[in-house]
């Protein structure tokens, strides 16, 4: 099927796209990498009668490691990101689950906060911002930018605390602190596909290389990613000694998946609390690896690796 | 890229040019029409295929500045300036086949023929970031194109053969 007509806006700066934005609320749509937004305009289940594309905006064309972590601007494509060597070694999670995101050549296309936005509780990168605690900033005509956080962003299945009159300028992952590891983990009817269940872990040990805290936040677990904290259940121990039985049955216990042609519920539910276990282990592992590598002598805490420009995919 | 109107109530075209296979061409095209539509129908380069037309089977795969894209998924408006390079831009000034398209022939990676555009265009793209792949990153590579003939068997045997003319070729000419 063909997407039904729409006014096109094609502006070349942030301010005059935020302008017809607010003109056009609460009718306009926001276009970038367009990967979930023109599936949808094609078989009709949007139909938005205005569409500013922002492909144009030079300015939204940004990635940067900033102290604390990295900022992605609203144009950088999932490939862009996914390549970078300094996002990697800022927060080596977010190459991670791109990966896993659809197929290398809608990553070509795709924007990371153009996924954020579209909030599919199935999908990666929302539940990597909800588990690093990360922040969505939004910029509306006439009013200071605002920035949301994680759990207050996703506030349901494809829905998001974004206004019609507001574009998301930009997201921001925390840097991975030391002793700490990522992992994310999931398992798909197909490569590429929405994850029937999965889970993005990280893990922080203390200098006795104890578990200090243990987190996942687990994909087509809920309405929007599922969050967990499982530094309790790990009761500080090493992760040789942690009670992982324990760890995948509270998982199990917080997450409420629907069921669908796809897998059961209950089947999810197991999935949920098996994978969360598996990225916890491997988290674990790459924390104790950190740390060993930090008392080896190696600074290896992300500090100075300059600001990375997403040249690539700018016109 | 600038606005026309054609009569009252039709809708707003857009004249847009795009650099295809290397020569400019020109289109007036709604906003809402796909690349891959502008390039079957207005510029008439029937070698896109189209088959799902929501992103999942890959036959609409083109070259978008060099990175394959999906056609399908994509307005023609949008990429108004940029350099296109679809099946029929592959294949060498006299006619002669790619090192793909040759290893397809060879290896018999195709049947029916629908996905094959897709396919080379990915596999083109593939090999010049990475021109010797491993199994895995074949695999991976290729993952987002379907083909309902070969069982991929073939195709997975062509990446590979493309790979090593591909590397015959550069090594010839040192």
């Amino acid at each position: 099927m063909k997407p039904s007509p729409f006014d096109y806006h094609a502006p070349r700066e942030l301010g005059e796209a935020l302008e017809v934005l607010f003109g056009t609320a609460p009718y306009g749509k926001i276009l970038a990498g367009g990967q979930s937004l023109i599936p949808m305009l094609n078989m009709r289940l949007a139909a938005p009668s205005h569409l500013v594309d922002i492909n144009r905006v030079a300015e939204l064309d940004t990635l940067s490691v900033e102290p604390g972590g990295v900022r992605v601007g609203a144009l950088a494509r999932h490939a862009v990101v996914e390549r970078s060597p300094a996002v990697a070694a800022v927060q080596p999670l977010l190459p991670a689950a791109l990966r896993l995101v659809a197929h290398p050549v809608i990553r070509n296309r795709g924007t990371v906060v153009g996924s954020l936005v579209h909030a599919d509780p199935s999908a990666e990168l929302p539940a990597v911002l909800a588990v690093l605690g990360g922040s969505v900033r939004l910029a509306r005509h006439g009013a200071p930018v605002r920035e949301v956080a994680a759990e207050a962003f996703f506030t349901g299945p494809l829905e998001s605390a974004i206004e019609p009159d507001e574009l998301a300028v930009s997201a921001f992952f925390p840097a991975l602190p030391p002793r700490a590891g990522t992992a994310f983990r999931e398992v798909a009817r197909r490569h590429g596909d929405y994850a029937m269940a999965g889970a993005a872990a990280v893990v922080t040990l203390d200098e006795d290389l104890r578990i200090a805290s243990a987190k996942v936040a687990c994909v087509s677990a809920g309405p929007v990613p599922v969050v967990i904290d499982l530094s309790e259940v790990c009761a500080r121990r090493p992760a040789a000694s942690a009670d992982w039985e324990a760890v995948a049955a509270a998982v199990r216990d917080a997450v409420d998946p629907d069921e669908d042609i796809h897998a059961t519920a209950h089947y999810r539910r197991h999935l949920a609390g098996v994978l969360a276990e598996r990225a916890l282990r491997v988290a674990a592992a790459e924390a104790q690896r950190a740390a060993a590598g930090a008392v080896a002598g190696g600074v290896d805490g992300g500090g100075d690796h300059g600001v990375n420009g997403a040249g690539e995919g700018s016109e | 890229m600038s606005e026309t109107t054609s009569g009252t109530a039709a809708e707003r075209r857009y004249a847009i040019s795009l650099t295809v296979n290397g020569t400019v061409r020109e289109a007036n095209v709604p906003a809402r029409r796909l690349l891959s539509d502008c390039l079957r129908h207005e510029l008439g380069l029937t070698g896109t295929h189209v088959g799902c037309e929501h992103g999942v089977c890959g036959c609409c795969t083109v070259l978008l500045d060099g990175e394959p894209v999906r056609s399908c998924l994509t307005f023609a408006v949008t990429v108004d300036g940029r350099e296109i390079t679809t099946v029929e831009g592959l294949a060498g000034p006299g006619g002669e086949l790619s090192p793909v398209q040759r290893a397809f022939s060879e290896c018999h990676a195709l049947q029916c023929g629908f996905c094959t555009p897709g396919f080379l265009c990915t596999v083109t793209a593939l090999l010049r970031d990475n021109p010797a792949p491993t199994e895995d990153e074949v695999l991976d590579g290729i993952s987002g194109n379907l083909c309902r003939c070969t069982g991929y068997q073939n195709i997975v045997k062509a990446v590979h053969r493309a790979a090593e003319l591909t590397a015959e070729a550069e090594g010839g000419a040192a």
